[in-house]
């Protein structure tokens, strides 16, 4: 069931995939504000830089979860490109987050501080929907593992279309994008200074964005398999569905935190019990 | 009893041997008036249990349930009436003086019930086999044995600290301990009682032992907490007479456990329901949680004690023994549904604590809640969660207790925003607090794969989506929470000195014993699986449910991965560039002074998000006494309709 060649491609793809994503996303980004815009290579170029910087911290232990948290992310991500249980690599997941959020902590710094209570706040809202997504995803193809359901010959979109939706909505969170970047954002205009970041330079921040390609590579994945039942479909669905976030990020104001929790736990709620009942009803009741 | 040799026989001693030897040591300790002999009676007592419980479970290895014939009703049975009515006028007594008339009138309710089963119907019954030992016996009897043992000597070095710094207080400490080791006796005779009016006594007495250590410090707040403990268990208390008395009734005086489970649900479910309305009340479900956050007042073991191996331990065995009588009834689901909602409820209460104790109070009430769902659904699957969570909570938790009771005899302050920079102001203490913190919620410890376990039973649970959504919201609250807090301790507060000093020997020894069992156990899980869960499952529900070999392997590879990486500081010992903390621009030094206007010098300080307005404490509560009640109720009208499942 879990295929070791596919993890070691994923670790030593994913960086590439993830940091061209990034460009390409900076690239439409530039369009869509009317400006040219960088190289889509521009990404590499940039934490190439940050590797040859001085490592300033403001204590030895934030390199520490800096690295955990590569680690940890790169080991989840393998473990679901590998075919691996959805539900242990949610967990996996969450465990790489907490090693941001704690660095963000272990600074002890007022910014990075409140960055990390925000990035809390942001697991709290989409934590719930994540784990109804795994949930819907092995009710529609009685499997947890990646490899059955990646191998489902039914349309899980159309099965679980409510539980997509939600997790669109949350996915804005997992990307950091527009409305809800809140404990950290990549646009200039931050809220407060960098959030979880303040207190990263260098190489160590260097390493968190190589992170976040792992993750959006992940993140995408995830994507895949509500459509994995036909890859071209699939390829489509991805593209169009992140440049779908890309509109959202430019077109819309960062919310308040109040906001992004209600809203995600409303959705995460509506759709995960009617989704999750019709399922049940369909299926045939009581097993 | 005879020295044949034979097995059940041995199985006899050692469990009477388990029941009686802390009941000799509580009478020693009571006693004994020198530091130096309660020192070594302790540490022997707990040794001994703890070697015994191990021993019993390598002698019952594989051999499946085993009913003690060996123990006669007559006389124990008798002996037991009578210590039980001494007991209640005891409490009838202490309630008359202390002028609380509803415990005065819970407990002429229970006795009047009890008389009237044992004067009326108490001929009629005749149970064969009074003690019993079985898989989910043996585990709950490792917990309360290794534990409950290292509670114990925990509390030599705590409390002594406690009376040196409390002068106050009249140092108790005989009556103290002796009333540690009364509890664990009474535990150990109820998980090993079949005779259901043996499990009823061990139960008051466990309900005895809380009152009077809440009450320990005897100060006006302790007092009242004790009483609203007490009455809260009375009301349970009475419940369970009442299922003693409906089985002497209509039950054809069906009192083995054994045969009742097997009897089934037409006879079994009323008692059923009632007891596992005790088990609500003694595992602190809402409506009733308040009782065990009030028990906060009493010395940091005694929270240890009852939160991790009894009491409310006894609540949630109780009911996961009942299980096969709940699976796919109305009734199973709704006293689910009490712990479910109880698990969302008491999570959200969690976040808006700032004491830390309190936290850890909330946190036991959402995981039994956990459990109690589990339970109530009854399936094997959930059951195999339910046993899971008990073993992981009890392990964690208390470990999480006992550091944070030797903190707070550091800082003399049980609040989380004082724990900021507890890494490097008491290093050993708080890596012991971080390992129990990440126990509690993160992968790959026992914890999180209990939560785990329990999504995939309530997903092939009919209904069961009810219960994941819940479970998945529950879930992202205790994330928050936890997270938060563990932040506070790896904050590197430079300017902070190391005032950890000596660390008093029997609690680094407990406290080290814990935090090593919670790697250990997460290492050997796959173990307790196969071979004491999967046996218990089979035996009671022809099925067995476990984790592929796959996660398995994962799991353990994740965990040696994390042992691993603390060494990447070592590797990266080179020197760095150190900043100051960014403030905006301000000239900051690193321990976040800045000059303010006038020159001041100012520091910053920085608190958790606590988000009152969503998760207050009076609120939520409120809402949850409400939700809880109203679906205990239906739950008794439809265990009277025999209400099953369509």
């Amino acid at each position: 069931m879990i295929n070791i060649l596919s993890a070691i491609i994923f670790v030593l793809v994913a960086p590439i995939i993830g940091g061209l994503v990034a460009g390409i996303d900076r690239k439409v980004t530039a369009h869509m504000q009317g400006r040219v815009g960088p190289s889509v290579f521009q990404p590499f170029w940039d934490v190439g830089k940050l590797f040859e910087k001085e490592n300033g911290v403001v204590n030895e232990t934030q390199i520490f979860y800096a690295i955990c948290y590569v680690i940890f992310m790169a080991f989840t991500g393998a473990l679901f490109f590998a075919g691996g249980d959805l539900l242990l690599v949610i967990f996996a997941l969450t465990l790489a987050q907490v090693f941001l959020v704690l660095g963000a902590f272990a600074a002890n710094s007022p910014y990075s501080y409140i960055g990390a209570e925000r990035e809390l706040l942001q697991i709290m809202a989409y934590e719930p929907m994540v784990i109804l997504t795994a949930v819907g995803m092995f009710v529609a193809t009685k499997s947890f593992n990646v490899s059955d359901i990646a191998a489902a010959t039914t349309p899980v979109v159309l099965l679980i279309p409510g539980i997509f939706l939600g997790y669109i909505y949350v996915l804005t969170i997992k990307l950091r994008k527009s409305p809800f970047d809140i404990s950290t954002s990549h646009h200039a205009h931050q809220e407060i200074v960098k959030g979880v970041t303040t207190e990263f330079a260098g190489p160590s921040l260097g390493l968190i964005e190589i992170t976040h390609w792992y993750e959006t590579v992940l993140l995408l994945g995830f994507l895949w398999l509500f459509f994995a039942w036909n890859p071209l479909i699939a390829v489509v669905a991805v593209i169009v569905l992140y440049l779908l976030e890309i509109l959202i990020d430019n077109t819309n104001a960062r919310v308040r935190w109040q906001f992004a929790v209600k809203s995600s736990w409303l959705i995460a709620f509506v759709a995960g019990i009617i989704n999750l009942a019709a399922l049940y009803y369909l299926s045939g009741g009581v097993s | 009893m005879i020295f044949t040799g034979g097995y059940p026989v041995q199985f006899a001693q050692l469990l009477v041997f388990l029941i009686l030897f802390p009941l000799i040591s509580a009478f020693f300790l009571l006693i004994a008036r020198k530091d130096t002999e309660r020192d070594w009676i302790v540490r022997l007592s707990a040794l001994v249990t703890g070697v015994v419980s191990i021993w019993l479970l390598v002698l019952t290895y594989d051999k499946g349930i085993q009913l003690v014939t060996a123990v006669p009703q007559e006389p124990f049975g008798l002996i037991m009436f009578g210590l039980a009515m001494l007991i209640a006028v005891y409490i009838l007594y202490l309630g008359i003086t202390h002028k609380k008339w509803l415990v005065v009138g819970l407990i002429i309710v229970q006795s009047l019930l009890v008389l009237w089963y044992e004067l009326v119907y108490a001929h009629g019954v005749h149970v064969e086999a009074n003690l019993f030992i079985d898989e989910f016996s043996n585990i709950m009897a490792l917990i309360i044995g290794i534990i409950g043992g290292l509670i114990c000597v925990y509390s030599l070095g705590y409390m002594k600290f406690f009376h040196e710094h409390h002068p106050e207080m009249t140092d108790r400490r005989p009556l103290f301990f002796g009333l540690l080791f009364l509890f664990l006796s009474a535990m150990f005779g109820l998980v090993f009682a079949n005779n259901l009016i043996w499990v009823f006594f061990f139960w008051e007495i466990t309900t005895l032992c809380s009152f009077l250590l809440i009450g320990y410090t005897k100060t006006e707040e302790a007092t009242t907490n004790a009483f609203n403990a007490l009455w809260m268990n009375l009301l349970g208390g009475i419940a369970f007479a009442g299922a003693i008395l409906w089985l002497g009734m209509s039950g054809n005086g069906t009192m083995g456990l054994d045969a009742l489970l097997t009897t089934g649900k037409a006879i079994a479910l009323i008692p059923a329901a009632l007891i596992g309305f005790a088990g609500l009340t003694k595992a602190a479900q809402l409506p009733f949680s308040s009782w065990l956050v009030g028990a906060m007042v009493a010395p940091t073991p005694v929270s240890a004690l009852l939160h991790s191996s009894t009491m409310v331990k006894a609540g949630v065995y109780i009911i996961v023994r009942f299980a096969p009588v709940f699976q796919s009834t109305f009734t199973g689901y709704l006293i689910a549904m009490v712990g479910a909602l109880t698990f969302l409820i008491a999570s959200g209460i969690a976040i808006s604590q700032s004491n830390a104790k309190r936290v850890l109070a909330y946190s036991t009430i959402a995981n039994l809640g956990l459990i109690v769902a589990c339970a109530g659904i009854g399936t094997y699957e959930a059951i195999w969660a339910a046993i899971l969570l008990i073993v992981f909570h009890a392990i964690s938790k208390s470990l999480l207790f006992l550091a944070t009771g030797s903190v707070e005899h550091r800082i003399k302050s049980r609040e989380i925003d004082d724990m900021n920079g507890l890494i490097v102001r008491m290093p050993k203490i708080a890596a012991m607090m971080i390992i129990g913190i990440a126990g509690m919620f993160l992968l790959p410890f026992g914890m999180l794969i209990s939560k785990w376990a329990a999504i995939r039973a309530f997903i092939d649970a009919p209904y069961g989506f009810l219960f994941v959504v819940i479970l998945a919201f529950g879930s992202a609250l205790t994330l928050f929470f936890w997270a938060k807090w563990m932040g506070k301790i790896i904050a590197v507060t430079s300017d902070s000195k190391n005032i950890e000093g000596e660390v008093d020997h029997s609690e680094w020894t407990a406290v080290v014993t814990l935090a090593g069992l919670s790697f250990i156990t997460t290492l050997v899980f796959p173990l307790l699986s196969t071979k004491l869960l999967e046996p218990f499952l089979l035996a009671n529900y022809g099925k067995v449910a476990q984790l592929s070999q796959d996660n398995v392997v994962i799991m353990i590879l994740m965990l040696f991965l994390l042992m691993m990486m603390p060494l990447s500081v070592l590797l990266s010992a080179r020197q760095h560039k150190h900043l100051a903390p960014y403030m905006c621009g301000r000239t900051t030094t690193h321990d976040l002074r800045f000059s303010g206007s006038l020159g001041v010098q100012k520091k910053a300080l920085m608190a958790n998000y606590y988000l009152h307005d969503w998760f207050g404490e009076a609120k939520l509560k409120s809402w949850g006494i409400w939700l809880c009640s109203a679906v205990i109720v239906i739950m008794i009208i439809s265990a009277l309709t025999k209400g099953v499942l369509p």
